[in-house]
């Protein structure tokens, strides 16, 4: 399983941002906006059928956040801290190995 | 101590240079412009190393001083009606980034038509940014205002910009004697800011203007809301020390002049109440149980102490120089929402005077206090809002 490459930001700033009401809302700590979980936002998430996969790499290349990852056999990972659910993935994929279905949380 | 005859205008431009401002961004506009020239001819005398920005508007002067005190400077500008409704987006950038920067206003009619002569809706109508707002009496206000702004403005639980605001031509072109104390004690009284933040520490970056989602922005209103009340405190211990350096009190937020036994109260701010006060002097030798509040802070607003003389006086005419179209004078909503949920409860009356530069005169109070003894001891108001000058 691949890891999010923001795991030691993640760590850093959990430890070193202590106050984030500053007045002026001043952003005092470089990198410390990887504590704020953008997948929250999702209301579609990208469902991944792994046989129909080719690994064209064409979902990891066009991914704007980044949330996909590749594992060690070049498979996709998703991570779902940062997801949107966009849909980007999907679209572009050849082979529909990814669809976007409606998430119920 | 020097003493100098100067302007209210050159006031405020000996007061930047004397704060040790480090970058001016301004416009110029009538009556405000003779500010701006002078700290121009300070900087090509050689008298002060201010950093001047000549910029293409109000917005952009406003945007710059922005700028100048995210990077830790004490920045300072001027300006006037049409100018500061410009700058109007900007005030709010400034208050929301908690930036200190000190701005003279010179309150001016708003167009149309046309006018450059005293009016306070332009400041009044900028309430609601965030901004603190002493409004002078006199010349010697607008310098000592300027110096103390920089103080309150910068203490480390305010961090709030703040205006100060002088009548056009009433203060701004007349010379009066104005009293400045040597730049030793100045800078004693006023260190260097102390900025919580600054874009220019390297080692320490930062970044401003952040976007806070519904889940945050809720409490960064709240911090600036409780950085306003802290202001209170703030202004009257500095007020204080500043007497105490500089023998001129302004440790409260509401001058109060021959109130203590008074039945009826004039109650308003700016120059007007320097007239008022004359006027009191007069009635006063005339047998009338009158005195003057001058509301110098109207942002924060001095609830307390006006709730305080509210209690003791029969009557207050509010002297409203200003108008909120649809409503009524804007000092006289505001003093009647605070005293709304006490138990003091005063006749008031709001009396529309000298808008647009119209003459406020003692005769004219005189005829304010005969009228409203004649509603005191009858218990009976005829009208809130009195449109006093109207050619009827």
């Amino acid at each position: 399983m691949a890891e999010s490459p923001f795991k030691a930001d993640i760590e850093r700033v959990k430890k070193e941002y202590s106050e984030k009401m500053t007045p002026g809302a001043v952003v005092y700590l470089p990198g410390s906006s990887v504590i704020n979980k953008t997948g929250s936002w999702r209301v579609f998430i990208p469902e991944f059928n792994k046989d129909k996969c080719v690994r064209c790499f064409l979902c990891y290349t066009y991914c704007p956040e980044p949330a996909i990852y590749l594992d060690d056999e070049s498979y996709p990972v998703f991570d779902y801290d940062y997801c949107k659910g966009c849909g980007i993935c999907a679209n572009e994929c050849p082979t529909k190995a990814i669809v976007m279905v409606r998430e119920v949380k | 101590m020097v003493k100098k005859v100067v302007s209210g205008n050159y006031a405020a431009a000996y007061a930047a240079k004397h704060a040790r401002v480090e970058v001016v961004a301004a416009y110029p506009i009538t009556p405000q412009t003779s500010i701006i020239e002078k700290i121009a001819e300070f900087i090509a005398n050689g008298e002060s190393d201010i950093q001047y920005v000549p910029v293409e508007s109000e917005h952009s002067a406003m945007a710059a001083c922005i700028g100048a005190s995210a990077t830790g400077a004490r920045a300072f500008t001027a300006t006037s009606a049409q100018g500061l409704a410009l700058m109007h987006e900007m005030l709010h950038w400034a208050s929301g980034a908690r930036l200190p920067i000190v701005m003279v206003d010179v309150n001016r009619a708003m167009a149309p038509p046309w006018s450059v002569w005293d009016d306070q809706t332009d400041s009044l109508a900028q309430r609601d940014t965030g901004w603190m707002q002493f409004y002078a009496e006199n010349n010697q206000e607008v310098y000592d205002g300027v110096l103390m702004a920089f103080k309150v403005a910068e203490h480390k639980d305010v961090q709030l910009p703040a205006m100060i605001i002088e009548s056009a031509f009433i203060l701004s072109h007349t010379y009066a004697i104005v009293d400045m104390p040597p730049q030793e004690e100045i800078d004693e009284f006023l260190p260097p800011r102390k900025p919580l933040y600054t874009l220019t520490d390297f080692d320490n970056p930062i970044a401003v203007g952040a976007l806070a989602t519904p889940a945050d922005y809720y409490e960064f209103r709240y911090k600036i809301a409780k950085a306003m009340e802290k202001a209170k405190e703030v202004i009257k211990e500095v007020g204080k020390e500043f007497g105490e350096r500089f023998g001129r009190d302004y440790s409260q937020m509401i001058e109060l002049y021959k109130t203590e036994d008074a039945d009826i109260v004039f109650m308003g701010m700016g120059s007007l109440m320097g007239t008022v006060k004359e006027a009191v002097d007069v009635l006063r030798r005339e047998g009338y149980k009158v005195g003057a509040a001058k509301v110098r802070w109207f942002r924060p607003f001095p609830s307390e102490e006006l709730y305080e003389l509210a209690k003791n006086v029969q009557g207050i005419a509010v002297l409203d120089r200003n108008f909120s179209f649809g409503q009524e004078g804007i000092l006289f909503n505001e003093a009647k929402g605070v005293l709304y949920n006490t138990d003091a409860k005063p006749i008031m009356k709001d009396y529309i005077v000298g808008i647009g530069g119209r003459d406020f005169t003692v005769e004219d109070v005189k005829k304010i206090a005969n009228d409203m003894l004649k509603i005191v001891e009858s218990g009976k108001l005829d009208e809130e809002v009195d449109w006093f000058h109207l050619k009827r």
